[in-house]
């Protein structure tokens, strides 16, 4: 799926980034960055409600490209700064982090992409 | 190639810094990713430990052309039972850690699983020292 096609599902507004052509092909929601470093296994799409600069750090670390603030979040500036320098995507939703996923997961998205 | 950085005490924002320096680092050294995936996360557990747990401290981190070991020696407690905090779940972070979407037990657990080796040196009272080594030889 490319990431246009993400951006239209969560109907999300994108913070940071422009390649909505990039392919996603998994996926993983959690609010709690050590266990996406414990269980995230291949470059994912993360779905989070969590807004802390420690979300892009962790994606940083984990060679996540794209993050999805669910709730409708908003990230502050110095956390769009900081995923602008690394060079990850933001956006964010109003849909909660269960209907996002299952949108997702209907349209396609069901590698886990976890352990 | 050797490095040296300062850890600030108790403010998440910058934890992370060092680790990602260290990443891009070894991006640039041309590791294998999967590798660089290994040290970049242990040692980002580590950092954010020192930080939350540790009020601070520093790294030092060797690059060799068949390993990387990092250092991060912290100024905290000491680690009273190191069995207990090797449990995954197991965790005396405080409520603005876990906010942060740390604090649920992992950052030990999860540095034992990304590392070959993981040393830990703990003083009740004087501080931490957690050694970690990344074989470039070995995958995940």
């Amino acid at each position: 799926m490319k990431l246009r096609e993400v951006v239209e599902i969560l109907d999300a507004t994108l913070i940071s980034g422009n390649d909505l052509d990039m392919e996603i092909v998994s996926a993983c929601g959690s609010d709690l960055m050590s266990d996406v470093m414990a269980y995230v296994k291949e470059n994912v799409l993360l779905l989070t409600g969590l807004v802390s600069p420690q979300v892009v750090r962790t994606a940083e670390m984990m060679d996540i490209k794209v993050v999805v603030f669910v709730r409708g979040k908003v990230p502050g500036e110095n956390i769009v700064e900081l995923a602008e320098e690394k060079g990850i995507t933001l956006m964010s939703t109003d849909n909660p982090m269960f209907i996002a996923c299952g949108k997702l997961y209907d349209a396609g998205l069901t590698g886990k992409g976890v352990w | 190639m050797k490095l040296h950085y300062e850890i600030p005490a108790n403010d998440l924002t910058y934890a992370g810094e060092a680790s990602s320096s260290v990443k891009k680092k070894l991006v640039q050294l041309g590791i294998d990713p999967a590798l660089v995936k290994k040290a970049a996360v242990s040692m980002y557990e580590a950092e954010i430990n020192a930080v939350i747990h540790g009020n601070g401290g520093f790294a030092d981190v060797e690059v060799s052309s068949d390993r990387i070991i990092v250092t991060i020696t912290d100024k905290g407690p000491g680690i009273p039972n190191i069995e207990l905090a090797m449990q995954e779940g197991w965790s005396t972070a405080s409520d603005e850690v876990r906010e942060m979407g740390f604090g649920a037990g992992m950052g030990l657990p999860n540095i034992k699983r990304y590392t070959d080796k993981l040393d830990i040196d703990t003083q009740i009272g004087e501080g931490t020292k957690v050694t970690i080594t990344v074989e470039f030889n070995k995958r995940l």
